[in-house]
């Protein structure tokens, strides 16, 4: 959770420093879901992801330099610069495909559900999308095959619309859509869901093993909605950091301004975690401080290395248009 | 005759159709529709206040918002669609290219569809594959739509009148890197034809044809042919459907070379029927092989030296009029 806060943050001075071009999107405030959901998902299963992809990625264990390197269209990226922040890919991780339109990867989502259990190699598929997802005709067209054919998928549907700009002022509900709540929807198509509060890690815990488990009975699919609220910092178009995050802010938000601050008492995932580490004796403030330090480094090198990673050759834009045959 | 920003001439555009006629519905995402993600866009927001009414915001189900408009626009509205970034198009691509292009003739000429969807289409900068289309050759595939590709903020202005004032079922396809440039626009209200195009400079040695963005980088590349000694006739057709191809000839007979300067992917794109068009009407009448300067047939990659590696830049239409005089 802090590698990807950290990261996200990390990113937008990188942005504002001009490394990174175009519009692009942070996992902040939704770290808990990506780290706890994905953590059910086994070697060979199929992972698919969206717009805001970078923590999914990096929770299962995606490089913070190479991430970088692809958001800065370098060489040494994921995707070799062709894919860029919208499209990041890491294979070794179970992300094969990520698309930037919304809903898209959903119908996928339950195709390569479909040709696991077809070739019975037991894998899943882990489908993580927005709210905003729902809102295209593909998410219940697919959702409505998933139910039919009981295929091995877990849609995971990040709603980060609670109490933000998107939704009517101090709602849940959201201005775009009519199902209320959201799990109406696929509770229509007969697929069990659940309502989760995705800044609570041991919520997201215990639903996410559950329907992990009940998809790999072969129960078919499982649909959970992880609400968190959106972080002050996305109300732009482009995100904006009120604060750099400290963990120490778990216990004194003062430093943040206040017309976020109650964001970060309430609302942040892994402030959250961290004071229910301590409360909990799981961990100390100082052990803590002590990883915050090793992860700041961490993604200070990774930042280095992005930046000295070469640009990728123009010939490069050329290849890649067809795969070639492999040979027997 | 005042100068304006293109992003002015357009938004002002807008903002007198709206006010003028109370059959116009805009049906965008405020935030971002219009004037996409550029500084602007706060400009089309203050519109959408002005006009709460009819100026709505949907939910992300471009293929409903779209048929609904195609309805809307069959039951005696005159609403404007706005997809934002073309390649959104395509996941409403039944109901533009199916229903609202087939309606008028499958009705034998009884169904009007008085719609209009905006796209701002090509290669943004780091856009990638999935926000880089331009779609307007898959388009004009497609016969019963009207296909309007501006250049000019005098353009923007009085094409997208036309637009709205169009009894059938127009793509109003724009540009953001568009937005800054300058240029005259009159004071009083000039629609300005469809199938009318225009010379946007005039020259003996070489016609280029070239829509949208094209045609400011073909003027930017004739300007430093001058300079060589190379005079280049600019045709912007301004609309591909329907298409003045007198005029398109007409210049192309004067000079005898042409080069062709279009965003989409080369092959089978709007460069592509241009050039047969044109090798159809007058091949006997060339002095040179036909040159078309267009995006490079693969996806769109993000880094910039990729990018960079597909596109129709400034630089390689010079080559290609160069080539062309040689
Ligand atoms: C088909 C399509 N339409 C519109 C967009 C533009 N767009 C990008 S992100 C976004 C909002 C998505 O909301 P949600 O799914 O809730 O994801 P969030 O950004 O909140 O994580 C929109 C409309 C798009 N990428 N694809
Ligand atoms: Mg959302």
């Amino acid at each position: 959770m802090l590698v990807i806060r950290h990261f996200e943050e990390e990113l937008i001075a990188l942005h504002a420093e001009g490394h990174a071009r175009g519009h692009f999107h942070v996992c902040i405030g939704q770290e808990a879901t990506a780290v706890i959901a994905l953590s059910f998902a086994g070697p060979g299963d199929y992972l698919f992801t969206t717009h805001r992809n970078h923590g999914h990625l990096l929770a299962r264990g995606a490089e913070p330099g190479r991430l970088y390197a692809e958001i800065m269209g370098r060489r040494d990226g994921y995707n070799g610069g062709k894919g860029g922040t919208l499209h990041t890919v890491y294979p070794a991780g179970g992300f094969h495909h990520t698309s930037s339109i919304v809903g898209g990867i959903i119908p996928i989502a339950a195709g390569t559900a479909y040709a696991a259990r077809a070739r019975n190699t037991g894998a899943l598929s882990v489908c993580l999308f927005g709210d905003g997802a729902l809102e295209e005709g593909a998410a219940p067209e697919a959702l409505n095959i998933a139910s039919l054919w009981k295929l091995p998928v877990l849609f995971l549907c990040e709603n980060n619309g609670k109490y933000g700009p998107g939704a009517a002022s101090g709602a849940e509900q959201s201005r775009t859509m009519a199902a209320y709540p959201l799990t109406d929807l696929p509770r229509a198509y007969k697929i069990p869901a659940i309502q989760v509060d995705g800044t609570d890690a041991a919520e997201v815990f215990r639903a996410a093993s559950e329907a992990v488990a009940k998809i790999r009975r072969g129960e078919g699919p499982q649909f959970i909605e992880a609400q968190t609220v959106r972080w002050p910092g996305n109300e732009s178009n482009w995100p904006v950091a009120p604060i750099a995050t400290r963990l120490p802010l778990a216990w004194d938000p003062g430093p943040v301004p206040e017309r976020q601050r109650e964001w970060y008492r309430s609302c942040d995932p892994v402030l959250l975690f961290a004071r229910e580490l301590v409360a909990r004796n799981v961990a100390s403030r100082e052990e803590l401080a002590r990883i915050e330090e090793e992860v700041l480094a961490q993604i200070d090198e990774a930042a280095k290395f992005a930046i000295a990673s070469p640009l990728p050759d123009p010939a490069e834009a050329l290849r890649d248009v067809f795969a070639p045959m492999e040979r027997a | 005759m005042r100068e304006l920003a293109y992003y002015e001439a357009k938004l002002e555009a807008l903002r007198e159709i709206i006010a003028g006629d109370d059959r116009v519905h805009y049906i965008a995402d405020v935030g971002t529709g219009f004037m996409g993600l550029s500084a602007q866009r706060v400009r089309f927001a203050e519109i959408a206040r002005e006009f709460p009414e009819r100026v709505i915001a949907p939910p992300i189900s471009e293929l409903a918002f779209c048929g609904l408009a195609v309805g809307a626009a069959m039951a005696g509205l005159r609403p404007v669609v706005d997809l934002i970034t073309a390649s959104f198009a395509l996941e409403a691509w039944p109901q533009i290219v199916n229903e609202a292009a087939n309606a008028f003739y499958m009705s034998a000429g009884k169904t009007r569809v008085p719609v209009v969807f905006h796209l701002l289409h090509g290669l943004r900068g780091g856009g990638a594959a999935q926000h880089s289309h331009s779609p307007q050759a898959m388009l004009w595939n497609c016969p019963g739509l009207e296909i309007v590709l501006p250049s000019s903020p005098r353009d923007v202005k009085g094409l997208l009148k036309t637009a709205v004032a169009s009894d059938n079922p127009t793509v109003f396809i724009d540009h953001t890197q568009l937005f800054n440039v300058m240029g005259e626009v009159p004071e009083e209200d000039e629609p300005i034809p469809f199938g009318k195009a225009d010379i946007k400079r005039k020259g003996a040695d070489v016609t280029v044809v070239a829509t949208s963005l094209m045609v400011q980088r073909s003027l930017a590349a004739a300007e430093r042919l001058a300079e060589e000694g190379i005079e280049v006739e600019v045709v912007d057709p301004r609309t591909l459907v329907p298409l003045d191809f007198e005029t398109i000839m007409a210049s192309v007979e004067k000079t005898r070379r042409v080069v062709v300067a279009d965003e989409c992917h080369r092959s089978c794109g709007v460069a592509a029927e241009l050039l047969a068009r044109i090798a159809e009407a007058g091949y006997d009448k060339l002095a040179a092989p036909i040159r078309r300067v267009a995006r490079l047939d693969v996806p769109v990659p993000y880094s910039v030296p990729l990018e960079e590696a597909i596109s129709p830049t400034e630089e390689r239409v010079a080559e290609a009029i160069r080539a062309s005089v040689r």
